[in-house]
Order: structure tokens, then C-alpha cells, then sequence
């Protein structure tokens, strides 16, 4: 019995190393070597920049590590400004999002069977074409001759056409349309186990649809808001794409700066300095945001 | 005899393995459709064919390493910098048969990029100039100076064409190096004070721009969307010819302005790490051979380095000066040298702040 109890508990422990494995392989080792590189010193060569460790004569180690990447990000307010306007265009796309994104999930957890299963097949089905297709779909509906022009003015609504290609109005566009499904999918989640009776009792208490949607559903709802919102917004930061096909001039984002920095500049290590703050610049918020909702729970508790 | 036959058979497999394959690396729409089969059909080796569309992309991929590419075609400038960092091998002139077919002028000039040519062999050049939509910029200022750079440049001649749409080729070093040239200053400096004067003027007409980016224009032009793409010469050859075969009532012109520009090359090179040397070289020979350098002429539109091959190109294309300018026009243009990755910094730098604002 004893032994059978062990290998089940080996057996647990194996599966719980999967995960941490994962992490190591996928994560852990090219964050350290992003990390390697942004501290070298950048060179014409193959690859391009020094490396960090050499050993003189076969016995001496020698470790040089450039901190000079990180003050120069400090010292351009280009990298500050980058980063701040990527995070005010995610989130803005990213409240774009959840205003599109509630409704429909709402439609879709209080549609009957087998309405339901085709509606959530609808919000996937998009995937199976390529992104890039569908970015790119969007700058003929939204060029000064496309799609979108073309009906506003024959119906008589607009009398010159609206520029809304290469302006900020089409990444958030772009980034609604293309991370909505992320939004969708967590919120119909929250909403299909949300208990309809706690409703009846509401209106039996005299609260108005309105009342009681702020007061019972928005608030039970809340991790799948939290949930969706974090999927799009994440990646919406250092998004590249979207800007890069949808933006304009002016659009300054994270992805077009480490972009600069690594193609145009050949400036692998200032680049991999730049991603590294990035990673903190995403993290950071969400660690606290985590810290914010374990102690929330632990009150309810 | 069954000893024989088992000899003759491997010999035969051996030298099927020997002409085996060839990675090609090439930029985007830049190969007449039949030179990848002709190659094939006459060598036996196959061509994987893969495309890029900046200079920076394939620049990245070579100093990585381990491409796995054997043939690559960087731009001179690019090129140059590559080779000090040791990303090229010599290439061996005694497979190059048809290096004679040549043009000895143009090889002299990329020597600047390559010195004594070690390396590379040109395979198609071009100008960076400017097209318009005749009919938009004829209906804004009938006395537009359609063959001046003064169309770009000058703030109240621009400012014209804003409404229907001007688009700037999205890359620094061609960029500043016309707008250096059109101020009278030397494109290749490294002059803070220089650069500061170019981004001055692009500043000066930035607001009348739509958008910068590295090929976007092409249908843009063609289809109206826009009446002035600064952009490369073959590029907005193609854009005007698909305008005359849409017959959407879009005629383009394009123009190597008078005052001079930027004339690049592209250079075949062998990556030092390619895994066939040998067919590497038999396809960049292949290349040379002037009925084929004109077959890619006549359907690119750029022009090629192969002096042999000039007669065998169509009369419409030699005859067409945005593709074989002229001596007149071609004393006016200037090719752009590597410069250092400081410059490169601060050019770039430049760049953003002109784009961006930031």
C-alpha cells in the first residue's frame, strides 16, 4: 500500500516538474540570454555585438558587462515616450475591446442551445485564416478609396472622404477587431456560470435591469473582465504588426522602436535592453495587480 | 562487367548528390518567371527561391549565422559592411566564366563597396528618384517643376499635392542622401551639421507627407490612392506599368530629378558559411549570362551590369531613361558609402524624430 501511495506521489511530483521544465526551456533560458546580450557591447561582426565572458591565457575569467545600454534608455526620451504611448494605445484598444467585447459575450451565454454553440463558433471561426490576411483585409476597407469610404459617401453621410488608415484610430481597429476573441471567450465563461436566479431575486427586490446588472452581474463577472482584459492587453503592448500595417508616422510603439534597434541600428544589445524593460514595464503592474487581488480575496475570506 | 555497372552507378549517384541544391535568398518581384527553370533545366541542381524586402531583414539573418543560404543580394552600401564583418567568401573567378560579359565601368564603380570585386558581382542596379500621377499634380499646378527634387522638398510646392497623397520611401540613408545632395552638401559626410540641415528641410515639408514605408506605394500610385511616391526607380516603373494595364485613367511618370540622386546596386554574394559553394558559384555565372541578365531586365525593369546583354534588351527598356539613364544624367548620381554605426545611430535617431516627432 505504502509504495503504491509513493509512486502516486512521484508520479504527482513528476507532473508538476512539466510545467517548471516548460518554463525553464521556453522562457527562463532565452530571457537569460536576451539578458547576455543586453549587456555586451555591440561590434561590426557575426553575431554583432563582444561577448560578455572570455577567458585570458586558459585560466582567467574575464566578465565585462556594459551598462551603457540601459542608461542610454534612460538618457533618449524616445524609449520613455515609446513606452508610455504603447501602453496608453493597448489600453485604450483594450476598453475598445471590452465595450464590443461584453455585450457579445453577454448575447452569447444567454442564447439557447444550438444558437449558442454556433454563435461561439462564429467569434473562433475567424482564426482559421491568417492574421496578416485579415490586417491586411482592413487597410482596403479603410483606405481613402476602400470599402468603408466608399459606402459612408454614396449613402450620403460624409461628403469628403475620412482619413482613418495610418492614424491611431485604425491600430485600435486593428488591435479590437484581431484580440477580440481573448476578450470574448474568458467573459462568456464567467457569464454562462453566472446563477440567473440571483437575477429573479434582484427584480423581486425592486432593482431596475440596469441597477442590478451593476449591482449582481458586472460585480461576479469581474474575474472574467480582469481575465480578458489582461489578454488583450499584454500582447497588444508590444504589438508590431498592427501599427506597423494599420498606423501612421506617428504611431510610436515599443515593437517599431525594437524593431529600429535591431534592423536599422544593428544594435542587438541595446535592443534586447529595450525588450528587458519591457518585460518589467508589463510585469510590474501585473504582479501588483496580482498582489491587489489576492489580498481582496483574502478580506472576502 | 556486374563490378563495372556497380562503379558506374555510384559514380552517377555521386554526381547527383554533387548538383544537388542551391538557396537563393533575392529580393521581392526581382527575377524574370523563367530563370529559376532554366537554371534547373540546365544544371540539374534545384533552386530553393526565397524573398526578402529589406536590406535590414537580410542583414539580420547574415549576422546571425548559419543562414543557409548560398547566394544572397545585399545593397553596395549594406554589402560593404558585411564583408568587414567577415559575412562574405571570395569568390572563385575561375568558375565565373562569363565574368567578360561584364560591364568593366560598373564593376570599377562597386568597387568602393568590394575592393578588386573579391566578392560580389552586381545583378541588377537602380536609381532612388520620385514618380507622380500627371494628371493629379497637372490639375494642382500646371507649372509644377515635375523634374526637381523641388516637388519634395519645397514646402509651398508639396504642400500642393498633400490633398491627393505623397508618400516617401522608408529608408534613412537614401532619404537624407537626396535631401544632403539637394542642399549642396556631400551625401556621404558624417556631419552632425549636415544632418541637422537635412532633417531641417524634411521637417520643413513633413506635415504634407501621408506616410513613409518601404513599398506600400507601389499600388498606391497605381491605383490613385496617391499622385507622389519618392521611392526606387524599378519600383515605380512596375507601379506606373500596372496603371496602364488597369486602364484606371492613371498614367505615371518617373522622374531622376535634375539635380541628381541616388543610384544603388545590388551585389550576388556567397554567405562565408554556405553550405554549396559550388553550385552558389554556377548560379551567379548562370546569372551573367547575358541572354538571361536581359530576359530579367525586360521583365524588372532595372537595369543590369552586363555589358553583353544590352543589345539582347528590349528597345522600350534601353530607350527608357528612369531605367538607362543617359551619360548627362548618370554624371549626376551618386552612390552611398557604409557609414560607421555611430553615424548609423545618430542617422536613424534622426530618422524617428522626423517620422514621429518624438
Amino acid at each position: 500500500m505504502r509504495v503504491v501511495r509513493r509512486l502516486n506521489t512521484l508520479r504527482r511530483d513528476w507532473l508538476s516538474w512539466i510545467p517548471t521544465v516548460w518554463l525553464g526551456v521556453f522562457f527562463l533560458i532565452p530571457f537569460l540570454v536576451v539578458l547576455k546580450i543586453s549587456l555586451s557591447e555591440a561590434t561590426i561582426a557575426m553575431p554583432p555585438y563582444l561577448p560578455i565572458f572570455e577567458w585570458i591565457e586558459g585560466s582567467l575569467l574575464e566578465i565585462r558587462l556594459d551598462f551603457g545600454n540601459y542608461l542610454f534608455l534612460i538618457d533618449d526620451p524616445l524609449y520613455g515616450a515609446a513606452y508610455v504611448e504603447s501602453v496608453r494605445i493597448a489600453l485604450t484598444a483594450t476598453i475598445i475591446t471590452l465595450l464590443i467585447g461584453y455585450p457579445m459575450a453577454y448575447v452569447i451565454a444567454t442564447a439557447r442551445e444550438p444558437r449558442r454553440t454556433l454563435l461561439l463558433l462564429l467569434v473562433i471561426l475567424p482564426f482559421w485564416t491568417s492574421f496578416l490576411l485579415r490586417v491586411y483585409a482592413w487597410i482596403a476597407i479603410l483606405k481613402t478609396n476602400g470599402l468603408l469610404n466608399g459606402l459612408l459617401m454614396s449613402l450620403g453621410v460624409i461628403s469628403e472622404p475620412l482619413v482613418i488608415l495610418q492614424t491611431d484610430v485604425a491600430v485600435y481597429i486593428g488591435i479590437a477587431y484581431t484580440y477580440l476573441p481573448f476578450m470574448v471567450l474568458p467573459l462568456y465563461a464567467s457569464l454562462s456560470k453566472l446563477d440567473r436566479t440571483l437575477l429573479e431575486a434582484a427584480e423581486d427586490l425592486g432593482a431596475t435591469p440596469w441597477i442590478s446588472f451593476l449591482t449582481v452581474t458586472l460585480p461576479l463577472t469581474l474575474p472574467g473582465v480582469v481575465a480578458g482584459s489582461l489578454l488583450v492587453f499584454v500582447p497588444a503592448i508590444g504589438e508590431f504588426v498592427i501599427p506597423a500595417l494599420l498606423g501612421g508616422n506617428d504611431t510610436l510603439m515599443i515593437g517599431k522602436v525594437l524593431w529600429n534597434e535591431f534592423f536599422a541600428n544593428r544594435d542587438w544589445p541595446i535592443a534586447s535592453a529595450v525588450a528587458i524593460m519591457m518585460l518589467f514595464v508589463i510585469v510590474g503592474p501585473l504582479m501588483w495587480l496580482n498582489r491587489m487581488n489576492a489580498q481582496h480575496e483574502e478580506a472576502n475570506s | 562487367m556486374s563490378r563495372f555497372l556497380v562503379f558506374a552507378l555510384l559514380l552517377i549517384a555521386g554526381s547527383a548528390s554533387a548538383q544537388g541544391v542551391v538557396n537563393i535568398y533575392n529580393w521581392s518581384d526581382y527575377i524574370a518567371e523563367d530563370t529559376i527553370a532554366k537554371f534547373e533545366e540546365k544544371t540539374g541542381i534545384k533552386v530553393n527561391y526565397d524573398v526578402f524586402d529589406t536590406n535590414e531583414l537580410l542583414e539580420a539573418k547574415l549576422l546571425a549565422g548559419s543562414s543557409g543560404y548560398d547566394v544572397v543580394v545585399p545593397t553596395g552600401n549594406f554589402l560593404e559592411r558585411q564583408i568587414q564583418a567577415g559575412v562574405f567568401r571570395k569568390l572563385d573567378r575561375s568558375k565565373l566564366s562569363n565574368l567578360a560579359n561584364m560591364d568593366a565601368d560598373i564593376m570599377r564603380i562597386v568597387e568602393q563597396h568590394d575592393p578588386a570585386n573579391a566578392h560580389s558581382v552586381v545583378y541588377m542596379w537602380g536609381t532612388t528618384g520620385f514618380a507622380y500621377n500627371t494628371k493629379a499634380i497637372q490639375e494642382r499646378m500646371p507649372e509644377a517643376p515635375v523634374s526637381s527634387w523641388a516637388m519634395v522638398f519645397e514646402p509651398e510646392i508639396v504642400s500642393q499635392f498633400e490633398d491627393c497623397g505623397v508618400a516617401i520611401l522608408e529608408s534613412p540613408t537614401d532619404i537624407l542622401a537626396s535631401a544632403k545632395h539637394y542642399l549642396g552638401l556631400d551625401p556621404a559626410s558624417e556631419s552632425a551639421d549636415d544632418l541637422k540641415q537635412a532633417e531641417d528641410l524634411l521637417m520643413s515639408v513633413r506635415q504634407y507627407i501621408r506616410y513613409f514605408h518601404p513599398s506600400q506605394y507601389i499600388n498606391d500610385l497605381a491605383n490613385g490612392d496617391i499622385c507622389l511616391a519618392v521611392g526606387y526607380s524599378g519600383d515605380l516603373l512596375q507601379s506606373r506599368d500596372r496603371a496602364a494595364e488597369a486602364n484606371n485613367g492613371v498614367e505615371i511618370e518617373y522622374v531622376i530629378p535634375e539635380e541628381g540622386g541616388v543610384v544603388w546596386f545590388d551585389l550576388m554574394a556567397i554567405p562565408a558559411d554556405a553550405p554549396n559553394v559550388d553550385e552558389a558559384h554556377q548560379f551567379i555565372n548562370f546569372i551573367m549570362d547575358a541572354q538571361i541578365a536581359a530576359d530579367i531586365t525586360n521583365y524588372v525593369f532595372y537595369a543590369n551590369a552586363n555589358a553583353a546583354s544590352t543589345e539582347l534588351v528590349d528597345a522600350e527598356v534601353t530607350s527608357d531613361q528612369g531605367i538607362y539613364p543617359s551619360d548627362e544624367v548618370k554624371a549626376g548620381l551618386f552612390a552611398m558609402k557604409a557609414f560607421s554605426s555611430r553615424y548609423d545611430r545618430i542617422m536613424n535617431r534622426t530618422w524617428t524624430r522626423i517620422k514621429t516627432g518624438q
